[in-house]
């Protein structure tokens, strides 16, 4: 109740201060089967799209004309087109698809298939499996480095990234990090890759050249209990200096310095937060809660929460891009 | 076809790298069987051959799925004993044989007589298939890391639930083996704890008959409600049950209409085929591809077993098993096992912390503890004995 006040009085306030300019993000839901559009000039759902079963891990195409969202129990990939705003194709992504990146070109795609212990390769234009990867037991975390040479997947019950050879598909390294690693984010400039452990806890901070992991970091919140502090989605700001990341059923996202890893602030957002999306000029954090159907707002400067959207069932992950 | 060039060629690259490193780690994990299989007042519930041990060989899969970018290989070693047989040398052979880790589903005394052979010969036993308390308490050992649930904490998964939905007026009926007596010792205890209160116990004489007869539904309609006429003013019917004599005849037969608890409706168990929650889908879409059929409790438990062995193994990167043991000990450890948080190991009696699953046979009705059932050091230290009660010295 406190917090709709509080978000619905700032709503007032903000009415003067948004749009954040045409930008347009789209949030699958993971109980519904639909995905939310948000007009961020609005700060409102303008459309609910109907799609597969399941869906979750949820990205625009590089050259913006569709939106990829991997529907799991239907077994494939749906691609969005941004210009109809509706199911055009399909890629044949192998089973149970959850999360996948492309490639800098936006030509290949790789997806983490849970069920199968690989990684799919996909050709996005010939909508063509080209190859697989096996890695370790329920892949799940996809990242790719920023100078396109490695793939990252983190496997949930085996607990490691696992570093992936873009050329020759092969695995060069395995990193162990804590239990059930779930999401994976390098920073801009490549010189450091995050790891969310899931139910271990932390955020792992790999050293993506020795393969090693260099620190953790690590969440205390007064009053919370440890089990609750479930950390998924990772966001780093352009700039590297700024890190957030989703905790999931601790209903918060962690403001971290990401030079020295230490978590400088804890923002309340909705309940079990799961992933994020930054608006394309970095002013606006999008943040998913599962549980309570609806998506946070968090002004990137201020460091606050300014704004709740509510979306379907389960709202899972997001993609913003420019209208 | 592309599928399976790519799988030769990363197969055949992952061999090289292999072959270049040391040798791998062996770690050989023993699974100790009881005897014979417990009847079942359901034919759905009657116990598959390979109950329990289908869950390690899972693991195992798993542990060396992961194994294979560590250099570490797991294999099972299966022992099922028969009438008659000695838990203790059965373990002791296994000992003999350099397995450091077994996991053990046998009852109690069985249990105690193995980890008693063991004792001083760094072979330690993993407990997955006996819930009493007493093995956590007052005959707790060093050499026994207790999975599976203790009544206790089933009992409190039940009762924390019942509470929750105001149902507090409990009607226990309990059977008349020792085994139904001490789940109904524990089910009085969480009434007291959480704040039921039970308005009247009935025993339920076994009197001896087959489980399964050709006429028998008719007589089972008569019997049941009766039994239950003329009973206080109650909310529910909690059965005390694990003999599988009575409990399952008593849903919608009870003379007032009123819900069935404990050994049938609503049932307090570790795991269910019907858990679908926190990933746990991709673990039961595994366990079906191997077993073609789907994962129980007793599954699951040795499943966490052996994967807690291959979670420890993998962290030390030794197979020594003290180092694992302490590791395992150790407040580094935890488990990921499909329950939407951690498991860890209690230290003063080395029982897993897990959620209680209440399940109907069907779904997933809710999962303990409870919110609201605070704790200073561990919301699952609300289900079972705490440690200010608990009467294990380890050491």
């Amino acid at each position: 109740m406190w917090r709709h006040c509080l978000v619905s009085g700032i709503a007032v306030w903000l009415a003067g201060t948004l749009p954040a300019g045409a930008f347009i993000a789209y949030v699958s839901n993971e109980k519904s089967n639909t995905v939310s559009v948000i007009d961020t000039d609005k700060w409102a759902v303008i459309k609910t799209i109907k799609v597969g079963q399941r869906p979750r891990g949820i990205e625009f195409t590089k050259d913006g004309k569709f939106v990829l969202v991997a529907v799991g129990d239907d077994d494939t990939i749906q691609m969005i087109d941004t210009a109809t705003q509706q199911v055009a194709d399909t890629l044949p992504s192998g089973p149970d698809p959850e999360l996948f990146i492309q490639d800098k070109a936006g030509k290949i795609l790789y997806v983490a298939n849970e069920n199968d212990n690989t990684v799919t390769v996909i050709d996005i234009e010939r909508r063509a499996r080209v190859g697989e990867v096996q890695v370790g037991v329920e892949p799940e975390g996809m990242a790719i480095s920023p100078d396109g040479r490695f793939l990252i997947n983190t496997s949930e019950t085996t607990n490691m990234a696992h570093f992936i050879d873009t050329a020759a598909r092969q695995i060069v390294a395995n990193v162990l990090v804590d239990a059930r690693p779930r999401f994976a984010e390098f920073k801009r400039d490549g010189s450091e890759l995050w790891v969310s452990s899931e139910i271990g806890g932390t955020v792992a901070i790999i050293d993506p050249v020795k393969h090693t992991v260099t620190t953790k970091i690590t969440f205390n919140i007064p009053g919370m209990r440890k089990e609750a502090i479930q950390p998924v989605g990772i966001s780093i700001v352009a700039d590297g200096k700024t890190a957030f990341i989703a905790l999931g059923p601790a209903n918060r996202v962690a403001v971290v310095d990401a030079a020295s890893h230490q978590v400088t602030k804890y923002l309340l957002v909705g309940q079990r937060v799961w992933h994020m999306a930054f608006t394309p000029d970095e002013k606006f954090l999008l943040v998913t809660n599962g549980v309570s159907n609806d998506v946070s707002v968090i002004d990137v400067a201020a460091l606050k929460v300014v704004k709740t959207i509510q979306v379907g069932e389960l709202p899972w992950g997001i993609t913003i891009a420019k209208q | 076809m592309i599928r399976l060039l790519v799988g030769v060629v990363f197969g055949l690259s992952a061999l090289v790298t292999t072959a270049l490193a040391a040798d791998p780690v062996e770690i050989g994990i023993g699974y100790l069987r009881r005897a014979g299989v417990k009847p079942t007042l359901s034919m759905v519930e009657q116990p598959a051959e390979n109950d329990g041990v289908a869950g390690a060989r899972l693991a195992i899969d798993d542990n060396n799925t992961t194994g294979k970018f560590l250099n570490q290989h797991f294999t099972l070693e299966e022992f099922r004993l028969k009438d008659g047989d000695d838990a203790a040398k059965a373990a002791a052979a296994l000992a003999d044989r350099n397995i450091a880790f077994i996991i053990a589903d046998l009852p109690a005394d069985s249990l105690l007589k193995a980890a008693d052979a063991l004792r001083g010969r760094g072979t330690v036993l993993f407990n997955a298939g006996a819930i009493d308390d007493r093995l956590r308490e007052e005959d707790c050992r060093t050499n026994v890391i207790h999975v599976a649930p203790t009544r206790s904490m089933l009992a409190d998964g039940l009762a924390q639930y019942l509470v929750w939905k105001q149902w507090k007026r409990w009607m226990l009926v309990v059977g008349s083996h020792d085994e139904d007596r001490l789940f109904a010792e524990a089910l009085r205890r969480s009434a007291t704890r959480f704040g039921a209160k039970i308005v009247q116990e009935r025993v339920f004489d076994d009197t001896g008959g087959a489980r399964r007869t050709d006429s028998g539904v008719t007589l089972i309609q008569r019997q049941m409600p009766v039994f239950t006429q003329q009973a206080p003013v109650y909310d529910i019917l909690v059965a005390a049950d694990e003999s599988e004599v009575f409990a399952s005849y008593l849903p919608y037969r009870t003379w007032d209409p009123r819900p069935v608890a404990g050994s049938a409706g609503l049932v307090p168990k570790s795991w269910d085929p019907a858990q679908d929650q926190w990933g746990a889908v991709q673990m039961q879409n595994r366990f079906l591809k191997l077993n073609s059929r789907r994962m129980t409790a007793l599954d699951m438990q040795a499943w966490t077993a052996a994967r807690m062995i291959g979670e420890a193994v993998s962290r030390v990167n030794s197979s020594d098993s003290k180092t694992v043991l302490d590791f395992l000990k150790g407040p580094d450890f935890s488990i990921a096992a499909f329950k939407g948080q951690r498991l860890t190991l209690r230290a003063w009696n080395l029982q897993l912390r897990q959620p209680i699953l209440l399940v109907d046979g069907r779904m997933v009705v809710s999962v303990s503890p409870q919110e609201g059932f605070l704790h200073q050091v561990s919301e699952l230290d609300t289900l079972g004995v705490d440690q200010p009660e608990t009467k294990c010295k380890l050491h």
